[in-house]
């Protein structure tokens, strides 16, 4: 059985210029011990869509279902949910600086989670919190623990938060572009932290992120999402390396390719659909440089494609059609890995 | 030879020189003591940086947050005074200019902001905005103006209907082209692009790389590009300068910098991209994970400042300050502060997988709130 099992799930809002359509009918699954990767540009649904189901969107209408180890997320209540917020999943955010309350100590932060879901005395969690802190990479724990938030910098932060997080040994961790904010050299290494730590405890993890580079390198396997929908579905290689849908393939070359100049970027052509409708169409037609009148139809749903099991596309271009065959990156080999040495 | 002369030399050996920065430095005073107003210390965010720019070109400048990028843009931009040093445009120094001679300088020099939402006045129309580099710095006619509008318009890809609207009813992307058409109004001769596709999605940041590919073609524009996004900036530069707590610590041609890195800060910071292209992966060596963040510039560190995170780092690092200098076997123009350069395969991920599982200490004091 998938850990969670997220099926047709659709949320919307109600403003006051309209119905804002933010989630269009997103299913996938996440097994135990795996990472998935959402990637999605802004206003894709990405990080609406997992806000929902642990029950964050105050205000939102929500349909579908959410099964985690067979039980439906959406059917809860929020005391329920509450129950299963930090105990089985945890989330961790872009910027730590908001999760974090300014005015305690990390420390206390971290063990008031323990002692909400779990009987331990105020010094077991204390204890426990020093070791978390340690484990994650913060040097002298012990006095850090008593530190206030300001006093760590962004990276120390976000590995608060993952200490966090951890506290209850959650089965998933939800993290929301973790590293967005952060420099390359520490996002790398909180993406090893998150990698060790996803070791050593078994946890799943989905991970959201605009960044093609951070899902290719950490992720098992991959959702693309466009407009409220998912646009394409496989594991990490197979849809770096043979996407099918147009909009995974645009999205893959408009990147400047790592391996050097390679002429003029191919930028996908226009600008996203408004979500203030519901789509009634394959969301990418208006942009896609193969659409046809099929695509006008309905939204193609996802079908399974190419060579990979488990790869699947929402578009009704042929299964055998995939692969960047236009764009294969010149000179592959040449360079790139020279610059590590 | 100076470093702004060694730093020349990389330079396209065709084209007149446009920007000469010698030396510069940028202190700003840290006042602790509200009461007595003394300042007790100074951030040094630019401390003594030379470059040199060639008309047509592109320099990316490189580094993460605090290495002092945007503070050098600034003072090149004569947004701010520098504290030393000469900054020379065509050769006239515009560092002690007053505001009056300051002002044709203006044109010639124009900045492009990361945020488009915060560069541009969201109660004023399109058409006005646009229409302000005109009326401050021309003496065109109301009809002139709005034609140069239209056509700045069409140049950066905005349809005439846009003309009426205001900046809120636009997209990041949208955006970011009026940005781009307020600092191409007067033709300036070089621009500075300060993150200038960081806050856009990938799809839309491509079109305004292009974007300012073309105009680049088109008016022979010399830019100088901050981006933290290491594969956009080798996209689009011709040289690199990259910058750490104030100092440029390697500089020379792109594909020189991106092949065979010498300063091991460079190189691990190369390393640290994450990549998408998955068939680049077997290409690539272990990831050189550095431990630690940037420093304070507040307080930065003796000698060598990459020194308590350098994986090659020796006694002589700590105490001496190397010079940008030109390593053995480089070509002219590619300059490297380190006292040991990273050799070509050299194993350099090895000795930092040690330092990452000892965590270095670091010390509160030297952290960024």
């Amino acid at each position: 059985m998938s850990l969670l099992e997220v099926r047709d799930l659709r949320v919307s809002f109600d403003t006051d210029d309209g119905t804002v359509y933010a989630v269009q009918g997103m299913s996938f699954s996440v097994e135990p011990g795996q990472t998935l990767g959402i990637v999605g540009e802004s206003g894709s649904g990405k990080s609406v869509a997992t806000q929902a189901i642990m029950g964050l969107t105050p205000g939102a209408t929500i349909t579908g279902e959410a099964k985690l180890e067979g039980v439906d997320l959406l059917a809860m209540s929020e005391r329920e949910l509450e129950a299963i917020r930090g105990s089985q999943v945890s989330l961790i955010f872009q910027d730590p600086l908001t999760s974090l309350h300014p005015l305690y100590r990390v420390g206390h932060q971290i063990a008031e989670a323990m002692r909400v879901h779990s009987q331990v005395t105020k010094a077991q969690a204390e204890d426990r919190a020093i070791d978390l802190l340690g484990q994650v990479g913060i040097p002298e724990p012990a006095r850090r623990v008593r530190d206030y938030p300001h006093q760590f910098s962004g990276g120390m932060r976000q590995r608060v938060m993952i200490a966090m997080a951890l506290a209850l040994e959650p089965k998933l961790i939800i993290a929301d572009e973790p590293t967005t904010a952060l420099d390359v050299t520490v996002q790398a290494q909180i993406l090893e932290l998150l990698a060790r730590m996803q070791r050593d405890y078994q946890t799943a993890v989905i991970l959201i992120t605009h960044d093609l580079g951070v899902v290719a390198d950490v992720a098992d396997e991959v959702v693309i999402m466009y407009a409220g929908r998912p646009m394409e579905r496989a594991g990490v290689e197979a849809a770096f390396v043979e996407p099918h849908h147009p909009y995974t393939q645009g999205l893959l070359q408009s990147i400047p390719s790592y391996s050097g100049r390679t002429g003029k970027l191919r930028p996908i052509k226009g600008y996203p659909p408004s979500l203030m409708r519901q789509i009634n169409e394959c969301p990418f037609a208006s942009r896609c440089p193969y659409v046809h009148d099929e695509c006008r139809v309905a939204p193609p749903p996802l079908k399974p494609v190419g060579t990979k099991p488990g790869h699947l596309s929402a578009c009704v271009l042929p299964a055998d059609r995939v692969g960047l065959s236009a764009a294969a990156p010149e000179g592959a080999a040449a360079g790139a890995g020279a610059a590590e040495q | 030879m100076t470093a702004t002369e060694l730093d020349l030399e990389a330079a396209t050996s065709e084209g007149d020189l446009l920007l000469e920065v010698e030396d510069v430095t940028k202190y700003f005073p840290v006042r602790t003591n509200a009461l007595i107003e003394r300042s007790h210390a100074s951030v040094k965010a630019v401390d003594g940086v030379s470059l040199a720019l060639r008309v047509g070109e592109t320099l990316g400048v490189v580094g993460e947050s605090g290495c002092g990028k945007s503070t050098l843009a600034r003072l090149i931009a004569a947004l701010h005074p520098v504290t030393s040093g000469k900054i020379r445009f065509k050769g006239q120094e515009i560092t002690k200019l007053d505001r009056r001679h300051m002002r044709p300088l203006r044109r010639s020099i124009q900045m492009v902001f990361q945020d488009p939402y915060g560069s541009l006045n969201p109660r004023r129309r399109v058409g006005s905005i646009l229409s302000d580099p005109f009326t401050v710095h021309t003496q065109m006619s109301r009809a002139e103006v709005r034609e140069q509008v239209r056509d700045l318009m069409a140049r950066v890809g905005l349809s005439s209907e846009h003309y009426n609207r205001f900046p809120a009813e636009f997209s990041g992307g949208q955006r970011q082209r009026i940005g781009i058409a307020r600092a191409l109004a007067l033709r300036p001769d070089l621009i500075i692009c300060d993150e200038p596709v960081s806050a856009l999605d990938v799809s839309i940041q491509a079109q305004i790389i292009n974007l300012l590919e073309d105009l680049q073609d088109e008016f022979m524009l010399t830019y100088i590009f901050i981006a933290h996004d290491l594969s956009v900036v080798r996209h689009v530069s011709d040289r690199i300068a990259v910058m750490y707590l104030g100092k440029i610590v390697e500089t020379g041609p792109v594909e020189e910098i991106y092949s065979r890195a010498r300063h091991p800060y460079t190189a691990s910071l190369l390393s640290a991209v994450p990549v998408a292209d998955r068939a680049f992966k077997g290409e690539r060596k272990t990831r050189v994970i550095l431990s630690g963040d940037v420093p304070s510039p507040q307080n930065p560190p003796s000698g060598c400042r990459f020194h308590p995170r350098c994986p090659k780092a020796q006694a002589i690092c700590a105490t001496e300050e190397p010079l940008l200098e030109q390593k053995a076997g480089d070509p002219a123009g590619h300059l490297t502060a380190c006292h040991f350069p990273v050799e070509e395969g050299e194993p350099l991920a090895m000795a930092s997988r040690e330092a990452v599982v000892a965590t270095a200490p670091i010390d509160g004091a030297q952290e960024q709130p």
